[in-house]
């Protein structure tokens, strides 16, 4: 039985920076910063509210990639195409303002949706992330 | 294009939820921070798709020329800047005419177009249909727009905030 995604993997452009966004800026917690055997940095953060979900913040010249499939990978996330995926909230309205504050980019304000509110942000590479809190 | 969603659905997951016309181009080794600083600019374009900021603006701010930002803004996302904001305005302008009780003309000035001859227009041949038709068809499929447009005139960047807890006070 498939219990849910213990990891999901963002492709960061820098992890440095990353780590300060997602850990200062979004408010994650560190739970893995660690260089493997074969040179690649293993970097997770975990959202404070998250249950065990954690995110693999991976640098795409520092992954299983060769380095032309690499480079698109990384142009890929600097234009702005790339969706890591859904993150959740308990209040889209009170942590937008919050974030906003932090300096964190939406791209679209909350707004109300048939499922819940929603709004839109970047991290600090150029992943978009819709951020939802779902009806009830 | 249109048909292929059902109006009821309103699914907001990317920014402008219209086919891109033209290839997505990613080459190899392409400026990472020439892309970072057009993606900004496209950005920019989403989030302030109603006002007159002009495309030299834009470009001033990428640290382009205004050619050279219109050839790589076209050569990273398929389509000029300039035409990218008139589908970002008219993918706001659905969401008005299938959530607002507003006019047309009150809707085209609010996603910042000035003339409904041109909003109309090209609304027409984004949508296939004109606003009039959109919004009636809308209405046929998903019930007659929900929110008092009195609100949506007090709100420039997309929908209102009809669910601060205060979505049964509206007086109408």
């Amino acid at each position: 039985m498939i219990t849910g995604i213990s990891i999901v993997s963002v492709w960061v452009l820098d992890q440095d920076a990353a780590k300060d966004f997602y850990t200062k800026q979004l408010g994650c917690e560190l739970t893995n910063d660690i260089v493997l055997d074969n040179g690649m940095r293993w970097l997770t953060v975990r959202p404070q509210g998250s249950t065990g979900q954690e995110l693999l913040l991976m640098d795409p010249a520092r992954s299983m990639l060769d380095a032309e499939t690499a480079a698109q990978v990384r142009a890929l996330v600097a234009k702005g195409a790339l969706s890591p995926g859904v993150m959740a909230t308990t209040d889209c309205r009170a942590d937008h303002d919050m974030l906003s504050g932090r300096g964190v980019e939406f791209t679209q304000p909350p707004a109300k949706r048939p499922y819940g509110i929603e709004a839109l942000l970047r991290d600090d590479s150029g992943n978009w992330f819709s951020f939802t809190q779902r009806n009830d | 294009m249109p048909g292929s969603r059902r109006y009821g659905d309103v699914v907001a997951l990317s920014p402008v939820d219209f086919p891109v016309r033209g290839e997505l181009r990613v080459r190899a080794g392409a400026d990472i921070s020439a892309l970072r600083m057009l993606r900004r600019a496209r950005d920019r374009i989403d989030r302030d798709y109603a006002s007159t900021l002009g495309i030299a603006t834009l470009a001033a701010e990428a640290g382009y020329s205004v050619g050279q930002f219109i050839r790589a803004f076209e050569s990273a996302y398929g389509e000029t800047p300039g035409r990218y904001r008139t589908r970002r305005r008219v993918e706001r302008a659905c969401e008005l005419l299938r959530s607002v009780n507003l006019t047309i003309t009150e809707v085209c000035m609010l996603v910042g177009f000035t003339s409904v001859g041109t909003f109309s227009r090209r609304f027409s041949e984004l949508v296939g249909r004109p606003p009039s038709a959109y919004r009636e068809e809308a209405a046929r499929v998903g019930g007659p727009a929900p929110i008092p447009g009195c609100f949506a005139l007090m709100w420039r960047t997309g929908l209102p905030a009809a669910d601060r807890g205060a979505e049964s006070a509206f007086p109408g």
